[in-house]
């Protein structure tokens, strides 16, 4: 087509450009110099190579703890989330009475944000936990349960919608041959709905995956850390580095660089490994 | 057929018992609003009696204390306009960039989706210091990096559908005489109207429900409805829970009318959006 030019252009591409490279690429291309940098302003930067990066891991425990906390939560949260949300997914498209008012309930939660939930959850597990004395900050194994319950809670429904859309798709005709076959329940589920759902099983991975590792709200508004930091998360370490210690946003910044390039492996390492077994099946 | 039935009835009571967990949380926040502060953080499962029940205390104190008035109106302001704006800018610019492969159209597509992958604390600092400096730390100047942020997801997403939309429509277009911006608006946008709709549905639960950005931005002077609630427990050292309770459920209502009056775009939405991503 030859009806391009430099006026619609600006019309068309210039806008979305500008706002895109404020928001996001100079500072990602500066956040990515300074974590090389000492600074407290931007403007008072001061090239000191990798120090930044040595400090974030060896000044004190909390990044090598909170990336430990992250990597326990996110296991626990990945598999609860998606095992429930593939079961619900299986029952909700049975054909049952009731169908889309359990769906719209199973996915309400979803809608709340991050602050909401953690305060909602708060009152709750205090309120299980006061009956035998304790709170969720005394110990790290509340806040841990507390925020793998929560982030379930939250992200059942979504994944549940993406799995009852997958298998929505399956063909009718493969069910029909299977049950003409004498397959059971189990076998058809094994056999024909699991590798006929892989790319949904993709997507829930990346998105629960990505999702439980960049987890910032939940974790400031039900624990913010508490007890001693131990239930403290990668975003929220950054977070407390940056602006709860004067001086330190340098190896904030080079905390923030190592958490993007986690996220970044973890998430592609996952896409190849199950669009593998996509093509596989 | 008995034994399908019987597994039905199983199924039927399982869905069931799971839709009553996970209601009990939002019911208990809003009976507990109803209760006396000093009751509610030691028996929470208790509904009130005369003695705990206080009416709309909390709520009035809860309004009162966070402004609730004002958060709300600005977290309608920000989401709406911020919706907006990305659905326009963002349709414009995916339709182009997949139409006009230039070198420069092509790397900007990859930058958006690599941004997407890109977690939030890598740019907060660099970004609002920006924002500070260009004085984009208003409201307005907040849609605006909205904009920026929400790019990279919505610019996917339509490209995806742009792709598959017949290009003959829109030269037809051309030769009858319109001229690039009027063929968009009247011929590929009403082609792309239900994916606007799956964009404006995940932007808005994005940014209704966004802390962060808007606090670090703008919080020092305006407050959105997250932002007031997390006020409300920084502010004083022991939280009103009477207030707390009050302004979550003030904070719930508006998305469960939301989630009630557009159900079956967000459930569609959230599965178109999910198959592009």
């Amino acid at each position: 087509m030859k009806y391009a030019s430099k006026r619609w252009f600006i019309i068309f591409v210039v806008p979305t450009f500008a706002a895109f490279a404020i928001a996001f690429l100079i500072p990602f291309l500066s956040g990515l110099y300074l974590s090389f940098c000492e600074f407290r302003t931007v403007s008072d930067a001061k090239f000191v190579g990798l120090k930044n990066y040595l400090s974030a891991f060896s000044d004190n425990g909390d990044f090598l703890n909170a990336l430990w906390f992250t990597v326990k939560f996110s296991f626990a949260a990945v598999i609860v989330i998606n095992v429930i949300a593939f079961l619900l997914a299986v029952l909700l498209t049975r054909g049952i009475r009731g169908t889309n008012l359990f769906r719209t309930v199973f996915f309400m939660p979803n809608l709340i944000g991050g602050i909401v939930l953690g305060y909602i959850w708060q009152l709750i597990i205090n309120g299980v936990l006061y009956n035998y004395g304790y709170s969720i900050t005394s110990s790290a194994t509340f806040g841990y349960w507390g925020l793998v319950i929560l982030s379930s809670w939250q992200m059942i429904g979504y994944m549940m919608i993406i799995y009852i859309a997958g298998i929505q798709n399956i063909p009718t005709a493969i069910l029909e041959a299977a049950r003409v076959d004498g397959a059971s329940p189990f076998r058809t589920l094994r056999s024909i709905v699991i590798p006929s759902v892989m790319p949904s099983i993709t997507i829930c991975l990346f998105l629960t995956i990505t999702n439980s590792f960049k987890l910032f709200d939940q974790n400031l508004a039900l624990t913010a850390g508490a007890p001693s930091k131990q239930t403290q998360m990668l975003a929220l370490d950054i977070y407390n580095t940056f602006y709860g210690r004067v001086g330190y946003e340098g190896v904030g910044q080079a905390k923030a660089v190592v958490f993007f390039v986690l996220v970044a492996i973890v998430a592609l390492l996952q896409l190849y490994l199950t669009r593998r077994r996509e093509v596989e099946n | 057929m008995k034994r399908i039935k019987i597994s039905n009835i199983l199924s039927f009571i399982v869905l069931l018992f799971s839709s009553v967990v996970f209601l009990v949380p939002i019911v208990t926040v809003v009976v507990n609003s109803f209760k006396d502060k000093f009751s509610i953080s030691q028996e929470p499962f208790v509904l009130p009696n005369s003695n705990t029940f206080v009416g709309i205390e909390n709520y009035i104190s809860g309004i009162n204390d966070t402004d609730f008035l004002s958060a709300f109106f600005w977290s309608l302001f920000i989401t709406v306009c911020s919706v907006a704006v990305i659905i326009i800018f963002t349709a414009m610019t995916a339709w182009y960039i997949t139409r006009f492969k230039t070198r420069f159209n092509k790397t900007l597509y990859y930058l958006f989706v690599f941004s997407m992958i890109v977690p939030f604390q890598m740019v907060m600092f660099t970004m609002s210091k920006m924002a500070n400096v260009l004085g984009l730390d208003n409201p307005i100047g907040l849609i605006f990096i909205y904009l920026g942020f929400g790019a990279g997801l919505s610019v996917f997403i339509f490209s995806g559908f742009v792709k598959s939309i017949p290009k003959s429509l829109e030269e037809a277009s051309i030769i009858d005489g319109c001229n690039v911006f009027e063929t968009f608006w009247r011929v590929v946008f009403p082609i792309l109207k239900p994916t606007a709709i799956t964009v404006a549905i995940l932007n808005t639960m994005w940014v209704w429900n966004d802390y962060l950005l808007p606090y670090l931005v703008i919080g020092s002077d305006y407050k959105t409805i997250p932002i007031a609630v997390q006020y409300l427990k920084g502010g004083y050292g022991s939280v009103d829970m009477g207030a707390m309770m009050a302004m979550l459920v003030l904070a719930i209502v508006p998305v469960v009318i939301f989630y009630l009056s557009c159900q079956k775009y967000i459930i569609k939405g959230v599965a178109a959006g999910a198959v592009k991503g």
